[in-house]
């Protein structure tokens, strides 16, 4: 199981969430999954096209992953996965 | 609950404002801190739009029903799979633009324009929005729309003929006028009598850039339209175009333009100084009205500042009901005329920079 943590941004628009654990083997069924608890959630972290938005980072053992495009890295049974913006705008 | 409101999106924000005894007063701010880049409401169903765009987080979609109390937000339009744009890169959905309901005879429809290039539209209220294809897939896309102060081409203005609904024109920046009159199933190229400089052959048929474009309610085969190049009015539905810019004077360049909604000789303009120097003109804010379909033009500017004077108004920025028009710029001024432009009165002078403004009455 990934143990996900996220950003504390994120509670202003998903007030419920919280550290979690997912059966998930990629990044990309994680956020499936993620989707499955907080409706809607996905569509905050990646476009309509299923990319990492451009200012959303995600940490999976505390590297940032590699393919943004269609998220297929892989999880192992313990990663510890970090969801977090980046650090832009004004 | 009833009277005259008036929504301002913002950099960091929607503001509504309501109008009491002739002065306009702060009334509620929603999503604040968050970018709005439009809001507007739709009277068929009595419910506020917002576009809200998070930054980090993408672009969403919101509404109202209950004039501001509380926000749903919708599902966001998805480009389909095949939508490409150049060098084959997948189209995705940048920024919710314009929100544009349908015609009263269609109470369930309404429009989105959106960037990268999309027509989106709606069916069931707003629950659900498919891309309009015809549009993505005419020919002129792809070698006539491309990005003006952003990346890509964008849908800025829509508009939909109050005497027949399946009557559209639509404005892409950059790319042109375009009309359909079967509710979007084709569409043609509206843009004769536009010539632009920056474009290889300046009469070209595509590839024009209307900042915004506006129609007389009343007359809505008269358009108008705030070019790249200058002032347009059109009185045959977009068939053809009269450049109505004044050749000595402020009334030019800029981005908005308002139709007075019953005398189709009338409009306003809020002037810049140019494309190279996007500042008020000569440091100084005035509103150019027409009376005479764009032969003449008076600048007024009792009540707007005349000196150290920076702003310039978004596209989206300038409305107008019977009774009033307001502007709010991109240094957070905000203004009102209750006597169609003459004298400005100010709502406010430290918001932040104003993307949107449109009134709603209730």
């Amino acid at each position: 199981m990934a143990q996900v943590a996220f950003t504390r941004n994120l509670q202003r628009f998903f007030p419920d969430l919280e550290e979690t654990e997912v059966p998930a083997q990629t990044v990309a069924a994680l956020i499936q999954a993620l989707d499955q608890r907080w409706p809607k959630l996905s569509s905050y972290l990646v476009d309509d096209q299923g990319r990492l938005r451009r200012h959303v980072n995600i940490f999976v053992d505390e590297v940032i992953i590699r393919d943004r495009e269609t998220l297929s890295d892989t999880l192992h049974a313990d990663a510890k996965v970090f969801i977090v913006q980046a650090l832009s705008g004004g | 609950m009833a009277g005259r409101h008036l929504l301002v999106g913002t950099r960091k924000g929607l503001l509504q404002f309501i109008l009491r005894d002739g002065a306009w007063y702060f009334d509620w701010l929603a999503f604040e801190g968050i970018q709005v880049p439009y809001a507007c409401f739709d009277a068929r169903s009595q419910t506020i739009w917002a576009s809200v765009d998070h930054g980090h987080w993408g672009q969403k979609l919101h509404r109202s029903k209950d004039f501001g109390k509380t926000w749903q937000e919708i599902e966001v339009p998805k480009y389909p799979e095949d939508a490409r744009l150049k060098e084959d890169k997948p189209a995705a959905l940048d920024l919710i633009w314009v929100i544009e309901p349908g015609g009263v005879d269609e109470p369930e429809r309404l429009y989105l324009g959106t960037n990268p290039g999309g027509l989106f539209v709606s069916d069931d209220g707003g629950d659900t929005f498919t891309m309009n294809a015809p549009l993505w897939n005419d020919p002129s896309r792809e070698p006539f729309w491309f990005g003006a102060g952003k990346d890509s081409p964008g849908i800025c203005s829509i508009l939909v003929n109050p005497k027949n609904a399946k009557h559209l024109t639509i404005a892409v920046s950059v790319g042109g006028v375009y009309a359909s009159f079967d509710g979007g199933l084709s569409w043609e190229g509206r843009n004769r009598g536009i010539s632009s400089e920056f474009l290889p052959d300046p009469n070209s048929e595509f590839g024009h850039d209307p900042h915004f474009m506006t129609h007389c309610p009343a007359q809505p085969e008269v358009l108008w339209q705030q070019n790249h190049v200058g002032i347009y009015r059109s009185t045959d539905a977009g068939k053809n175009w009269q450049d109505i810019s004044e050749k000595e004077g402020p009334a030019r360049f800029g981005w908005p333009i308002c139709a007075c909604e019953t005398n189709p000789e009338v409009a306003w303009v809020v002037p810049a100084q140019s494309d190279m120097s996007r500042v008020a003109v000569g440091g100084a804010l005035c509103v150019s009205r027409t009376e005479d379909g764009g032969k003449s033009w008076q600048h007024f500017r009792q009540g707007l500042p005349q000196t150290h004077c920076y702003d310039i108004v978004y596209r989206h920025a300038f409305d107008n009901d019977v009774e009033h028009l307001a502007f709010g710029s991109t240094t957070g001024n905000l203004f009102a005329s209750g006597d169609g432009g003459e004298c400005w009165s100010t709502l406010g002078n430290y918001f932040p920079p104003v993307y949107s403004v449109r009134f709603y009455q209730t």
